[in-house]
C-alpha cells in the first residue's frame, strides 16, 4: 500500500518546516509514505524551508489557488501510482495523527473519499468559522443535494479509483464542495471521520478569510449556471 | 423641420455607415455583416427606430460580455494547465539539479 501525501502550501515558510517535520514517516498497513509538497507560487522561502526539511516540492511558477494545487498532487499521485492520495494542509492546522484515521476506510475498502471533517466532535470551533462553515454546507447542500458536516475540510484521503474519476473545475476555494460532487456523481463511497483542528493564531490569519466567502460563492453559482 | 438632434443623429448615421462600407471594401468585414449593420444604422432613421438599436445594443453587449467571461475562464484554466505541466515536469529536473548545482 503506497500513500502520497499531499501539502499545498503557499507562502508558508514560517511553519511549513514543523508541518513536514511532524508527519508521521510510518503508518499501519502502509509500506511506503511519500510526502510532497506543492508550493503554490509563494513569494518567501517557502521552497528552501521545504528543501531544507528534505521534502520534494512541485513548483507552481505563479500562484492559482488550492484547488489548481491539489489536483496537481493529484497528477503527481496518479503518476506514482499511489493506492491512496492524503491531502494535508502546510499551514500546521491538522493533527498529523489523523492521517492514520482518515486513510484507514479505504484501508478497509469501505469507502473511496475520505473528509476529515472538524465539526463532528465540534470543539474549540471560533463560532464565526462555525457558522461560515454550516452556510457552505447549507449551499453545498442546497446546490448539490450532498450532505456534509465539513464541506471545506483540508484532511481528505482519496483511493485510486477516486484519483482516476475525479475532475474538477475550481482552481480556488470553490473546489472543496465540487469534489464531493464529483463523488456523487461518480458513485464513489464516501465517509467522514472526525479530526482534531488546530485553531492557531498562525492558522486563522492564514486560512479562508471570512470575507473570502462571498466571492468563493459567487463563483460557485456562476459555474453551476454556466 | 429636424430638430438639433436629429441632424446630429443623421450625420452620425452616415459616419457609421460609410465606416461600414469602408470596412467593406477593406474585405474586413464580410458582405453579410456589413448589410446588417447597414440595416442597423438605417433603422436608427426610422420612428421609433432608435430605441430598437437600443434593445438590441443591450442584448448584443450582454451577450458579448458573457462570451469574454467564458473565454477568460478558459484562458486560466489553460494557464493553470500550463502551470501544472511545467511543475510537474520541472520537479524531477529540479532533483537532478540539487545533486550538481550550476554556478
Amino acid at each position: 500500500m503506497k500513500v502520497v501525501i499531499v501539502v499545498p502550501a503557499f507562502n508558508e515558510s514560517p511553519v511549513i518546516y514543523n508541518v513536514l517535520k511532524s508527519i508521521p514517516k510510518k503508518i499501519n498497513g502502509v509500506s511506503l509514505i511519500d510526502v510532497v509538497v506543492v508550493n503554490d507560487g509563494s513569494s518567501d522561502n517557502t521552497q528552501s524551508e521545504v528543501q531544507r526539511a528534505g521534502f520534494p516540492v512541485i513548483n507552481h511558477a505563479i500562484n492559482r489557488g488550492l484547488g489548481a494545487a491539489i489536483k496537481t498532487g493529484i497528477a503527481y499521485a496518479s503518476a506514482k501510482k499511489a493506492d491512496i492520495m492524503v491531502t494535508f494542509d502546510g499551514d500546521g492546522q491538522h493533527e498529523p495523527s489523523d492521517i492514520e484515521k482518515i486513510i484507514l476506510p479505504i484501508v478497509q475498502k469501505k469507502a473511496d473519499l475520505v473528509i476529515g471533517s472538524r465539526f463532528k466532535k465540534s470543539k474549540n470551533v471560533p463560532l464565526d468559522r462555525f457558522f461560515l462553515n454550516w452556510f457552505a454546507n447549507f449551499i453545498t447542500l442546497l446546490l448539490y443535494g450532498v450532505v456534509t458536516t465539513d464541506s471545506q475540510s483540508g484532511l481528505r484521503a482519496f483511493s485510486q479509483k477516486a484519483l482516476d474519476v475525479v475532475d474538477f473545475k475550481g482552481e480556488r476555494m470553490d473546489f472543496s464542495s465540487e469534489i464531493l460532487l464529483e463523488a456523487k456523481r461518480n458513485n464513489l463511497k464516501k465517509a467522514e471521520v472526525p479530526i482534531k483542528a488546530i485553531y492557531t493564531e498562525y492558522s486563522r490569519k492564514k486560512g479562508q478569510k471570512n470575507l473570502n466567502a462571498i466571492p468563493t460563492f459567487a463563483r460557485f453559482l456562476v459555474r453551476l449556471l454556466r | 423641420m429636424f430638430t438639433a438632434i436629429q441632424i446630429l443623429l443623421l450625420a452620425f448615421v452616415i459616419f457609421a455607415i460609410s465606416r461600414v462600407y469602408l470596412r467593406l471594401k477593406e474585405k474586413v468585414i464580410s458582405t453579410r455583416v456589413a448589410i446588417f449593420w447597414f440595416l442597423i444604422w438605417m433603422a436608427a432613421l426610422v420612428g421609433r427606430g432608435v430605441d430598437i438599436i437600443v434593445y438590441i445594443s443591450l442584448a448584443l453587449l450582454f451577450y458579448l460580455v458573457f462570451r469574454i467571461y467564458v473565454m477568460i475562464e478558459d484562458l486560466r484554466h489553460q494557464i493553470t494547465y500550463l502551470v501544472r505541466e511545467i511543475a510537474l515536469s520541472g520537479s524531477s529536473k529540479n532533483r537532478k539539479n540539487r545533486k550538481k548545482p550550476k554556478k
